[in-house]
């Protein structure tokens, strides 16, 4: 096994995502949304133009970092060396309460620099709220998630 | 409207052996499928001029042409989104030999899934957009991705593992009748599923699909040349692509109802042209790379109402005799998982009656390729 084998996957960023991505690593998180003063709907994932209006222009909202679960699933191996040797470990889906539409694909941790194993999966519910925390992953800042109680 | 119904049949078809570690390459193993297809349809491979296969098939036309002996092509297309495209390929045929740019099409799908590496373990091309939003948290493969849709759908519509295991046992019943297939003398029992290991809860091992060496084809002309050939025809009575507004993949997190997936846009497509309707289709091959693609099709196809996909599978409906027997060949779970080709074959065996699981007198038939993915279905008749 190679060192770069063991590392964690690492968003391959593209120009629409780079914002998302920028602000993150300011502990933000802020969402795509339609700068069109008519229409001004979020969208995700992020894209050039906006499927509801048309329009190029975009701005990115700063949300409030409040979820729920809205699904998630706990990973066994086979899997690749990093994400096995913490298997089993949670990915989860958050619908933001600020947008329930929009829903991220993450981590609940026990906290931000926290195992993705740190939670025991008997804790995992549909609806359970959940805040956004960050953490840098292999010079990346990624978003994770804790319970708001823990 | 002409339409392409009933237009083109299928009137050949033809398979390789299914196994994990076939020594032939998956060249050798297309051309096999192909010449035993038009062998079957009794049709020179002289007269093929036109082909059509899937984005991710490694075997390319001019070189299965140059093989089997083909005449001049004229007519050739490839289906992209993997499993997606198994129906897809059929109904690009049926299209050009219809509206006359071609008159002998063959479609096929060759995979060395079985001995070969797992798609996902290629990060290379697995994390560019969109798979920066959801690889990194360790959602890697197609398991995690549908074990999260189906995780939900479990959550809102009170669907259960036992439902999942209906699903699994009904392929493997017509896996344990069908001497080509993987899954052939190896029964399976709620408590071997209800105690097997998981892949991605709620998704154990049993909930997932083979995974495949093989080949298939099969041959597509006129319905008129149809009835001069070998076999009885399977008339291609009506075909749909599938790809929803605001569809994401398998990752249909971000559409505002991740449960409604391609299957309803294709069923829409599907049902307008037809002459008959979900009540009247008398066996159904519905793509099975995972057991909750089955419930979620139910649905989309018009089988039952929103959320009864999980309750449909009880008493045995999925059975033969039940009320929709489904994937009689094993299907992708229990016969061979060659992104879903062999559904396609295997509908063509019910309709003309030879099926090792037949359905007694099954006029009807059902196709479906990959939900979860752009898709493409086909409604068979027999003749
Ligand atoms: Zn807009």
């Amino acid at each position: 096994m190679t060192e770069s084998e063991i590392c964690y996957l690492s968003p391959v960023i593209d120009d629409d995502g780079a914002p998302f991505w920028r602000y993150a690593a300011q502990s933000q998180l802020r969402m795509q949304a339609c700068a069109s003063p008519a229409c001004g709907e979020l969208r995700f994932p992020p894209r050039p133009c906006c499927p509801h209006c048309g329009s190029f222009e975009s701005e990115w909202r700063l949300m409030s970092g409040r979820g729920r679960i809205w699904s998630y699933v706990v990973p066994h191996p086979p899997l690749l060396p990093a994400y096995a040797a913490v298997a089993p470990y949670n990915a989860i889906i958050v619908e933001l309460a600020d947008a329930p539409r929009i829903r991220l694909v993450g981590n609940l941790v026990a906290s931000a620099d926290a195992a993705l194993n740190s939670v025991d999966p008997g804790r995992l519910r549909i609806g359970a709220k959940v805040q956004v925390v960050f953490t840098d992953v292999d010079g990346v800042t990624m978003p994770r998630w804790v319970l708001e109680r823990p | 409207m002409a339409g392409l119904k009933d237009a083109t049949a299928i009137v050949g078809i033809g398979q390789t052996a299914f196994g994990k570690q076939l020594p032939e390459n998956e060249k050798t193993l297309a051309c096999r499928a192909i010449l035993a297809a038009l062998d079957d349809a009794g049709i020179a491979p002289s007269e093929v001029d036109a082909f059509a296969s899937y984005t991710m098939e490694e075997t390319d036309e001019v070189e299965v042409a140059k093989a089997v002996g083909a005449g001049d092509v004229t007519f050739f297309s490839k289906v992209g989104f993997g499993g997606g495209g198994s129906c897809a390929t059929v109904a690009h045929l049926a299209a050009a030999v219809a509206t006359g740019q071609a008159s002998v099409g063959v479609a096929w799908r060759s995979r060395k899934r079985g001995s070969g590496p797992r798609p996902w373990k290629n990060t290379t091309v697995q994390l560019p957009t969109p798979a920066q939003w959801t690889r990194p948290y360790g959602l890697l493969r197609p398991a995690d991705e549908i074990a999260m849709l189906a995780r939900r759908y479990m959550h809102e519509y009170g669907a259960t593992r036992d439902h999942l295991f209906n699903i699994a046992l009904a392929c493997r019943n017509r896996a344990n009748q069908n001497p080509a297939a993987m899954m052939y003398e190896r029964p399976l029992t709620r408590d071997m599923y209800m105690t097997a290991r998981m892949i991605s809860e709620p998704l154990c091992l049993f909930d997932n699909c083979l995974e495949t060496d093989g080949a298939l084809a099969c041959v597509i002309v006129s319905a008129e040349r149809a009835r001069d050939c070998r076999q009885k025809p399977v008339y291609v009575h009506s075909v749909a692509q599938g790809l929803p507004s605001q569809h994401h993949g398998m990752v249909n997190y971000w559409n505002d109802d991740p449960l409604t997936g391609p299957a309803w846009t294709a069923a829409r497509h599907l049902w307008k042209q037809a002459d008959f309707g979900p009540d009247d289709v008398d066996v159904a091959q519905i793509y099975d790379a995972f057991t909750p693609l089955i419930p979620l099709s139910l649905e989309g196809y018009g089988f039952c109402g929103r959320g009864e996909g999980g309750a449909f599978t009880e008493g045995g409906a999925l059975e033969i005799g039940g009320r929709l027997p489904l994937n009689t060949g094993g299907g992708g779970l229990s016969e061979a998982y060659v992104h879903g080709f062999n559904l396609i074959n295997e509908g063509v065996k019910q309709l003309r009656g030879i099926s090792t699981a037949q359905v007694p007198g099954a006029g009807t038939c059902l196709v479906t390729a990959g939900e979860g993915v752009p898709t493409s279905a086909l409604l068979l008749r027999g003749a």
